[in-house]
């Protein structure tokens, strides 16, 4: 599919691989040599059977070579196994019988391939994927017959973006890296080893761009992996901005380490879970786990998980990211969240129901059994380390609510026990809550729909449910500064913690931790790294005093360090 | 003629790689040998052509058989071979 645009300019579409961007003219890899359709027939087919036996066994030489030759452990398994399938009997058998039956030998190997590669393709799946090495060696064996040139990239004079039908390894392998700065290619999927191969050297990559190869050799390009777009001739403003992106984002992912202002003010980032696989992944980046929803266990079941199952889920959770904290969120079910096996009324107001915590209202059960199976987790671990595991209830209204969780959550065996803050009476009463427990976490999209009566999944009223909102803001600094004057941490773990302006506010107000998508990490570290506490405050300051959510951005906006405000907002 | 049965223990099934191992090792036995899932026609164990189409998944039953007497150490090879979880094995 292309869009034409600005004169001259064309946009194609394919599935983009990682997020980078580039810009450089198109390279195109040498297209497979053509069988001429009136190849003769051999003369002596005994020799030319033995003549391609040679040629297929030199190409099996060639690509295992190659495979030595380089350290990419993925490259070098798949050239293994392209050089395996060069050198393969039954292929060498086919194309024989071919060569002997009166066909001439490059039109042989081509049929003989394009039999198994067919197999390959309706086997579907990774099958199909080796369909492209055994091409590869098809183009190689026809190349070398006919004594023209192989197929594959000519030297690179400069940058470039190269183009082609579908990169084998062997193709891969020989690309001059230091002058690739993106691979676009017709064919391939997502999947594809272009695509894996691309991936770990941190190239943007195109693939199933339709209309890729007809592009010319030498024509500017702009590839936006993110957005999976390839643009011909871009305009300047578009050049500048990929150069700006790409500044931007070398400077937001070569910080690491903690979280923490430019003065050293600690703001631990942690990372919000919602599976077991990403959360046994354990995520390098982040402090720890803000927010681990429990609910994925529960919301398929059609019984209520075994005490077993769940301690062994929480138990690999734990593992994952040993030596950091992790927070778990006790099960955040109800009425807009049903259980399959616990019925439940309909109820008129999902949210306003017996949701969160509440359930302990209906299936008291079901709560009991998820504390005893945190409380065994806890238990397990060594004394030193159970400080570790921080277990939270979502949905508390009253200290007293508070209170209930935190008796029965220490009776079960947790030693650090809070609950979330989503509720605005909570945050109003933050004082005597923290009194109950040891930590709080604010949730603050709830808080956001809660305070200012707008349901969470109505767009028309996104505006309303702002976390700019000054009155939600003022909620989340009372929480903030019980939790100063207590001495107990405050955590946020709502979309508002991903938004690096937002970050430098919950900071300023006094926020302990932020906890989001891990994708959000680097931004919110580097923004957090190009400002002093005081700052920070001042920003703050700036979002409560605003009359509206609009203007508060913009106020936090003025007050941002001109360095990073070029990195984070660009142009916009 | 020898025969062995084996069932496939590389949990990703019997892709590119695990597949050239197989072959590979065939190919240096030194004796002809069929690869069969069962119930259908069985194809030569030395390509990895032949030996990928099969599509073996993990957990799968196949038969292994040779016309050559003497390849009854090699199909105990063989068979031992398919028995492991070829992912988890260094590329020689």
């Amino acid at each position: 599919m292309s869009t034409s645009t600005a004169a001259g300019s064309v946009v194609l579409t394919g599935i983009g691989v990682g997020r980078g961007c580039a810009v450089a003219p198109v390279a195109r890899v040498a297209p497979a040599p053509v069988v001429p359709a009136d190849e003769p027939a051999p003369q002596d087919p005994e020799a030319a059977v033995a003549r391609l036996t040679a040629v297929l066994a030199e190409i099996g030489d060639d690509l295992r070579t190659r495979a030595t030759g380089t350290a990419n452990t993925d490259l070098q398994n798949m050239l293994e196994a392209a050089a395996t399938m060069a050198a393969d009997p039954a292929l060498l058998a086919e194309a024989s019988r071919r060569i002997l039956a009166g066909t001439g030998p490059a039109t042989a190997i081509d049929q003989a391939v394009e039999g198994f590669a067919e197999m390959f393709i309706a086997a579907g799946g990774d099958l199909a994927e080796r369909a492209t090495d055994l091409r590869s060696v098809r183009h190689r064996a026809v190349a070398r017959l006919l004594g023209v040139p192989e197929p594959g990239l000519g030297a690179l004079d400069g940058p470039a973006v190269v183009v082609a039908e579908d990169l084998s390894p062997a193709d891969t392998a020989s690309l001059d890296l230091s002058k690739v700065v993106a691979i676009v290619t017709e064919l391939g999927g997502p999947t594809s080893h272009t695509a894996i191969v691309a991936g770990q050297l941190a190239l943007p990559c195109l693939v199933r761009v339709a209309g890729a190869t007809s592009l010319t050799a030498g024509t500017p390009v702009l590839v936006d992996a993110a957005a999976g777009t390839l643009t011909t001739n871009p305009s300047e403003a578009d050049t500048a901005e990929i150069a700006r992106r790409a500044l931007a984002e070398q400077a937001i992912t070569a910080l690491t380490g903690p979280g923490a202002t430019s003065d050293g003010h600690p703001v631990p980032l942690l990372a919000n879970v919602g599976t077991p696989d990403d959360a046994r992944h354990g995520a390098p980046s982040t402090e720890g786990i803000g927010l681990f929803r429990t609910e994925v266990l529960f919301l398929d079941a059609r019984t209520e998980p075994t005490v077993a199952a769940q301690i062994d889920l929480y138990s690999q959770v734990v593992a994952a990211y040993a030596g950091r904290k992790v927070v778990i969120r006790t099960l955040d079910a109800g009425a807009d969240k049903p259980l399959a096996f616990a019925t439940q009324p309909d109820e008129e107001n999902p949210a306003l129901g017996v949701r969160g915590y509440r359930l302990v209202r209906s299936v008291p059960d079901v709560v009991a059994h998820q504390l005893e199976a945190l409380g065994a987790v806890v238990q397990a671990l060594p004394a030193e380390r159970r400080g570790d595991v921080w277990v939270m209830a979502p949905m508390i209204a009253t200290p007293g609510e508070a209170r209930a969780f935190a008796t029965a959550a220490r009776a079960a065996g947790i030693t650090t026990v809070g609950v979330m803050v989503e509720v605005p009476a909570a945050a109003l009463r933050a004082t005597a809550i923290l009194a109950e427990v040891d930590f709080v976490s604010l949730g603050t999209n709830d808080l956001a729909q809660y305070t200012m009566a707008a349901d969470r999944l109505r767009g028309e009223l996104a505006d309303l449910l702002d976390p700019w909102q000054p009155a939600v803001l003022e909620l989340v600094a009372a929480t903030a500064t019980a939790g100063t004057s207590t001495g107990r941490p405050v955590g946020v773990c709502g979309e508002s913690a991903g938004d690096p302006l937002m970050a430098l506010v919950l900071a300023g107000l006094g926020i302990t931790s932020l906890s989001m998508a891990t994708g959000r990490v680097p931004a919110v570290r580097y923004a957090l790294a190009g400002h002093t506490l005081a700052r920070c405050q001042a920003m703050a300051r700036a979002a409560l005093d605003a009359p509206d959510a609009a203007a508060g951005r913009a106020a936090v906006r003025a007050l941002l360090d001109p360095q990073a405000a070029a990195v984070l907002l660009g142009g916009r | 003629m020898p025969r062995r049965r084996a069932r496939v223990a590389t949990t990703t099934g019997l892709h590119a790689r695990p597949a050239a191992l197989l072959t590979r090792r065939v190919a240096e036995g030194g004796h002809p040998v069929q690869i069969a899932r069962e119930g259908q026609p069985a194809v030569d164990a030395s390509s990895i052509l032949m030996v990928m189409g099969l599509k073996l998944a993990h957990g799968e039953e196949v038969e292994l058989s040779s016309p050559s007497d003497d390849a009854e150490p090699l199909l105990d090879e063989l068979a031992a071979l398919l028995a492991t979880d070829l992912d988890l094995v260094e590329q020689p």
